[in-house]
């Protein structure tokens, strides 16, 4: 496996309590601050890479994470996800995994929590509607799961598909999307360290509004790319359909990596809005690769970022 | 319909201007105390915007209220479509002072993004609209004056497109409100020549 991406924050600087925001600034999510001490292993702050200035994040609050989302599924409001996500089954739960791997099938969600080790991963959260929060998130490497699988030589490409289920999916009721939900992402960017599969935020197990019991974080993209309640994991050699890109791809690229230079059609991406700022907070700039353009830049080289969005 | 005209009747023009007006600092407030969810600034931006279109879709619901139903809310028309427009300014003002803030991305949205280009226009429209709200200016611009308060339709039509061009995704409610604007439209289409002479009344 390529190199690990490693955290020196402990689970505890990911508690959500007053005490611990007013005690410590949290330096979070990024290279050059000797990341280490993932749970349970040992810090290994030489293996993380030289890299951008060292900045402070202090994670959103439980709040601000769990009440303000997207997930069209259960409606189009922000706050729809919280008020109608709770009627989604998520035990039992199992992922199909498939398409050119070598140990095909449905894996449960026990089977998979069983194989892979949990850590705790506090990164940018970057919408593509131009706003953005710290998030504390529990998960593992996609790249373990996939290696589970036994990715298949010639395989270029990961699809992904959130759960379709009308009888407990409000929003589904109306064609805003093409249902099921759909994304996916080049075979080298599913790989990458940064990549994660998100199980719980905050130490808990993650709410359903924001994508139980097991979705993608891909902390350099925009968050739609961070599909969201998994339910099947594809290999493949060709580029597969995202949600967002069906439904209009000249505004949701199938990269929609976070770039302050491309800007959306409909929106400037230059600058954020942190969410929790209240009324009166200024915006701040976005970060290429919302902060993380040394570890993935090198994954892009060569290519045009404005034609390939 | 006798008895809701009577009550009518009875209620104050002043009324209407202030419970309309009270949302204003009502939203302002739960935004500031967390009343709006954790990002009040979109909240506050859509609530004005949404409640300035309502308003506009009542002021065009006045006439064939009157004539299809009977009720004679004739008597607040101004009032509403006075609201109307202080909500599209707090509408504009959020989003310039509080959500884009800065003056170049300001200009460079205007002109660029089709869908602000459209709500400017609806803004712009809605200027002269306001300032001959005056009993003055009506007697002044006579006939005129019903002529240029047609800019009304325009005014409606680019709000409610402006709703839909925002919204990602095929969402349901704001083509609700672009249906409703439309169907008032068609009805005065249907009906101009038999409200004019039955009303005598600008439509």
């Amino acid at each position: 496996m390529a190199r690990r991406w490693t955290n020196d924050l402990t689970y505890a600087d990911a508690t959500p309590q007053a005490a611990f925001w007013n005690r410590r600034r949290i330096m979070a999510g990024l290279a050059g601050s000797g990341l280490a001490a993932a749970l349970g292993s040992q810090a290994q702050a030489d293996l993380a890479p030289a890299g951008q200035a060292e900045q402070a994040l202090e994670p959103n609050t439980w709040e601000e994470v769990t009440s303000y989302c997207n997930f069209y599924e259960f409606g189009t409001g922000k706050g729809d996800p919280s008020e109608y996500a709770g009627r989604m089954t998520t035990d039992p739960w199992s992922v199909a995994i498939d398409g050119m791997v070598d140990n095909p099938g449905d894996y449960s969600f026990e089977q998979i929590l069983g194989e892979m080790t949990l850590e705790e991963r506090i990164y940018r959260f970057r919408c593509v509607e131009a706003w953005s929060m710290v998030v504390p998130w529990q998960g593992f490497e996609l790249a373990d799961l996939l290696n589970l699988a036994g990715v298949q030589e010639g395989a270029k490409y990961v699809a992904f598909e959130t759960l379709y289920r009308p009888s407990e999916m409000p929003g589904t009721a109306y064609k805003v999307l093409d249902w099921p939900y759909r994304e996916g992402l080049r075979l080298d960017e599913a790989m990458h360290p940064l990549t994660i599969m998100a199980t719980g935020i905050f130490g808990e197990p993650l709410p359903n509004q924001n994508g139980a019991p097991l979705r993608l974080v891909v902390p350099w993209k925009y968050g739609f790319k961070s599909i969201k309640s998994v339910v099947r994991i594809t290999l493949t050699d060709e580029e597969p359909q995202t949600s967002w890109n069906m439904a209009n791809p000249r505004e949701y690229g199938f990269y929609s990596n976070v770039n302050p230079d491309v800007s959306h059609p409909r929106w400037s991406q230059a600058s954020e809005r942190r969410i929790g700022g209240g009324l009166f907070a200024r915006r701040q700039p976005t970060l290429m690769f919302n902060g993380y353009e040394a570890e993935v830049a090198a994954l892009y080289e060569g290519m045009d970022l404005s034609e390939y969005f | 319909m006798g008895f809701a005209n009577q009550l009518v009747r009875r209620l104050p023009v002043w009324a209407v201007y202030l419970l309309g007006a009270l949302p204003a600092p009502w939203l302002f407030y739960l935004g500031l105390t967390g009343g709006l969810g954790v990002e009040p600034v979109r909240a506050l931006e859509h609530e004005y915007g949404k409640l300035a279109l309502q308003l506009l879709i009542l002021t065009l619901a006045i006439s064939p209220m009157r004539r299809l139903l009977g009720l004679n809310l004739l008597k607040f028309r101004r009032a509403v479509g006075l609201l109307c427009f202080f909500y599209v300014l707090c509408h504009l003002l959020v989003w310039l002072v509080l959500d884009v803030q800065i003056l170049g991305q300001i200009l460079t949205d205007i002109a660029k993004r089709p869908y602000i280009t459209i709500g400017m226009g609806a803004f712009v429209l809605m200027l002269p609209l306001a300032l001959t709200s005056s009993n003055l200016a009506v007697r002044k611009l006579g006939r005129a004056w019903s002529r240029l308060h047609r800019l009304t339709y325009a005014a409606a039509v680019l709000g409610a497109a402006h709703y839909v061009m925002l919204s990602k995704g095929f969402q349901i409610e704001p083509l609700i409100y672009l249906g409703l604007v439309l169907f008032l439209l068609a009805l005065r289409l249907a009906g101009s020549r038999w409200l004019r002479q039955a009303a005598g009344v600008g439509v």
